[in-house]
């Protein structure tokens, strides 16, 4: 790239051939560049419409899908930003909002599993901030290889130390998440991070550049060459493309939690005292995408010295700094007469601000570097003018063989004691094991807001200590359900995440997602896009709650293999009071143990059909969303009602590992009995179900309850002794399930 | 026995935010005309007989440096 590539230059050498294909630009996107231009762009604006028009940035292939999850009118009331905001904004009541977003840091993760991990916690947690939120906490969704393959032995440790680096030195707790194994996963695990942030209503920031005059303001870290290209090459193509040549790689980005948190104090006190206009946090494309995005919010135009910017590296071009992805650095748009304020603000916290630019009313991004015009273009070109690609789409030649191909076929256990070994193999497959050599790397109490982390079902944080108002937060995906139909994976994953905010005694009110696929570039992923898509806004629809934002994250494949469509599904709820939260374990002994909901025999994509005879196929079960709504109501009733000693959603493994779940949790047996074929009973994964224990005493008003909601609940025993006994079939002491269920990870990964 | 020195060092585009932690510390202390630090790792190791370049490069490699991130170099103490 050519230090002194001017727009004078330029316009005089415009047969210059330029490394379009290189940055990530198709022939087609170069020349609708040089149209908008009317000339060929310089080197630094290529280099910012390059990144801004990568799949990364600009969702050009999933815009035309991403358009049906717009929240219909009803969904919206209690949305005070939505989709295309830096993240969502719910109204929680009494004066407060909530924000949240999960975001990918997959392919950064796989090459530099450490801080790869780190920086995607550092990412989201600034998009929160942007909002004008303090960040509360974080939770993450973590997908590897086998568990017992090479690659994982290297992605999953550095992955996780990563994370508790960040966020414990952040100082924001980690109170959930999901673990997941599958081979599908192997050179693309799935790392998405997600932030969720608390405020006033008033507090509610703009990511906008207006006020002719206004300052330009860049703080935090200082830029350097981190991840140059990182959006447009990395995170926008599989790693061996076609030619057989490796992508050149970036540097990687480095994390520095301790200036993150002071980036943080130094943003919410410029907020409190009113001295930002706009502010963007800089992730992908860094300035490139902050500067745009500003200009094309606002009134259309910014001047820019590009000299100002400040540096680690001098020798860095115009072209790198604008692609740099430095962590650590916030953009704000200040009044003239309250830049003395910000400066003093910045001061005290010791975080470095810079006046690079101001708010022009010229609908022109002008950038300047030694003297000299480097960038001239319209914002908007950049921002929102990207391509939009309705891809090719068909649907999976081999599905239809897939679908047909049911587990039915293979044995069942029968007999008491192999209906046990079935259980403790389920237990102990790394995937259902205990999670705690993970997350007990995390800190989940800092704060001191943490009522409920994992391993329950969903996380609880309090919001208000005078009146106990909270949220709750969960994330699901099944990918393997995914594979086998995306559109009713994507609404069971919905499905799981909106019953696991309700078994704390929340109410789901609001969703995020992040898409996790293939190449958009082949047709069948763009099949399962566009289909996860649909089922996740019919889902939204059918539960009256709207997507408030999201990430997309493509080219997850390595060769021609692609990852399972793996939509991760966030639902937010708000809790009334927090000190009526119900968790997962039996606590009370002599609680009568119910399931709540209906069991199907449904074992397409399940857990036994993988852990036992490692098959993938059939239908995933069916979607019950309207019993989903009736569930989460009896189960928020029975909260506030003080009825439930403890909730537990039924899911993997099904109703046998939510029961050996809820007695380890507990540190207390139970004795149940089954009543139809106990196969199904214990295994089946069907969905809109809960196993709960009733309070000694209110179980009549727990029965009238259920009844009025006209939800099944079925009584199975009491929470009694330390077995986990079914009578008539097997009994399970805790300490057999306990090593089962304690020792894969450990002896895993040490 | 042999003696081998291996330095580890973060590649010079890598950002090095404990490096800066120590600049800015310097400063406070007074040290005003430190300009730039990069913090690195030594490692020292002892051989029974005579070191094997290429198998001590291959530790190094897989054990005592993240080449994404690092470089080291290795020389003899003797």
């Amino acid at each position: 790239m050519s230090d002194k590539d001017t727009i004078e230059v330029a316009a005089a050498t415009g047969d210059q051939a330029q490394p379009h294909k290189e940055l990530g630009l198709t022939d087609d996107e170069y020349g609708k560049v040089r149209e908008i231009l009317g000339r060929r762009p310089t080197a630094a604006e290529l280099a910012l419409y390059s990144v801004m028009w990568s799949e990364h940035c600009s969702y050009k292939s999933s815009k035309v899908h991403l358009r049906n999850l717009a929240p219909s009118a009803v969904q919206s009331e209690k949305l005070l930003a939505g989709i295309g905001a830096n993240a969502g904004v719910v109204d929680i009541g009494q004066g407060y909002a909530v924000t949240f977003k999960i975001e990918s840091h997959n392919h950064p993760s796989f090459v530099e599993p450490h801080q790869g991990a780190a920086t995607g916690i550092g990412g989201i947690v600034r998009d929160i901030l942007a909002m004008g939120a303090r960040p509360v906490a974080v939770m993450d969704a973590l997908r590897f290889g086998a568990a017992d393959a090479h690659d994982t032995a290297r992605v999953l440790p550095g992955v996780v130390s990563g994370i508790s680096f960040y966020g414990n030195c952040l100082g924001l707790p980690n109170i959930g998440g999901e673990l997941a194994f599958d081979p599908c996963y192997i050179g693309n695990p799935l790392v998405n991070a997600l932030c969720v942030g608390i405020l006033k209503h008033d507090d509610l920031q703009e990511a906008s550049a207006r006020g002719k005059g206004n300052k330009v303001v860049i703080f935090g870290s200082r830029t350097g060459g981190d991840g140059v290209g990182g959006a447009s090459v990395l995170a926008s193509a599989t790693f061996d493309d076609a030619s057989g040549k490796s992508a050149k790689r970036p540097a990687v980005q480095v994390g520095d939690p301790f200036m993150e948190k002071i980036l943080i104090e130094a943003c919410l006190e410029l907020f409190e005292q009113g001295l930002v206009e706009g502010i963007q946090d800089l992730g992908a494309a860094g300035v490139a995408c902050a500067t745009t995005e500003l200009a094309a919010g606002g009134d259309g135009g910014m001047h820019v010295t590009l000299d100002d910017v400040p540096l680690r590296d001098s020798t860095l071009n115009p072209a790198e700094i604008l692609m740099s992805e430095s962590q650590e650095r916030m953009m704000a748009v200040v009044r003239p007469d309250n830049m003395a304020a910000f400066t003093k603000v910045c001061e005290k916290w010791d975080v470095e601000a810079t006046v690079i630019g101001e708010v022009t009313d010229d609908e022109t991004l002008t950038m300047t570097w030694r003297g000299a015009t480097v960038v001239k273009i319209p914002p908007r070109t950049a921002a929102d003018g990207g391509p939009v690609y309705s891809r090719p789409m068909s649907r999976p030649a081999a599905l239809d063989a897939l679908q047909a191909d049911s587990p039915a076929k293979f044995p069942r256990a029968s007999s008491g004691a192999d209906l046990k070994d079935t259980l403790l193999k389920l237990i102990s497959a790394p995937e259902l094991a205990d999670k705690s050599w993970v997350t007990q790397q995390y800190d989940h109490t800092v704060r001191g807001n943490t009522v409920l982390a994992m391993p329950e079902d969903g996380g609880l944080i309090r919001v208000d200590e005078e009146t106990g108002l909270g949220i709750a937060l969960a994330t699901d995906g099944n990918g393997r359900y995914c594979k086998l139909d995306p559109y009713n994976g994507a609404r069971l994953a919905l499905s799981e995440a909106y019953r696991n905010v309700a078994v704390t005694g929340a109410t789901p009110t609001a969703v995020t997602n992040c898409l996790n696929f293939g190449s958009p570039e082949d047709p069948e992923v763009m099949w399962q896009l566009a289909e996860a898509v649909r089922g996740l806004a019919d889902g939204c629809e059918e539960l009256g709650i709207p997507v408030t934002g999201g990430n997309v994250s493509l080219y997850n494949q390595t060769g021609s293999n692609a990852i399972h469509p793996t939509p991760v599904i966030g639902v937010l709820g708000v809790h009334p009071d927090v000190r009526q939260r119900v968790g997962a374990g039996f606590g009370t002994d002599g609680a009568r143990v119910i399931l709540l909901g209906e069991t199907r025999e449904e074992f397409g994509g399940s857990a036994w059909a993988r852990v036992l005879h490692g098959h993938l196929g059939g239908q995933p079960p069916a979607v019950q969303l309207d019993s989903e709504r009736i569930l989460a109501a009896v189960l928020a009733a029975g909260a506030s009602s003080g009825l439930l000693a403890s909730a537990h959603d039924v899911s993997d493994g099904g109703l046998a590992v939510a029961l050996a779940e809820s007695c380890l949790r507990g540190g207390r047996g139970c004795d149940v009995s089954l009543t139809g074929d106990v196969f199904t009973d214990l295994f089946s994964e069907s969905a809109a179900r809960a196993v709960v224990s009733v309070v000694p005493g209110r179980e009549e008003e727990f029965a009238s309850l259920c009844t009025a909601h006209g939800l099944p609940a079925a009584v199975l025993g009491t929470v009694t002794g330390d077995s986990l006994a079914v009578r008539d079939v097997f009994s399970v002491t805790l300490s057999d399930l306990r090593s089962a269920w304690e020792a894969p990870l450990p002896a895993l990964f040490g | 026995m042999s003696r081998v020195i291996v330095d580890v060092m973060l590649k010079p585009e890598i950002h090095d935010p404990q490096g800066d932690a120590v600049l800015s510390a310097s400063h406070r202390l007074g040290f005003s005309n430190v300009s730039r630090v990069r913090q690195g790792k030594r490692f020292e190791l002892e051989i029974d007989g005579p070191a094997d370049e290429k198998e001590i490069e291959e530790l190094a490699r897989e054990l005592l440096a993240n080449p994404v991130i690092e470089e080291f170099t290795l020389r003899s103490a003797d």
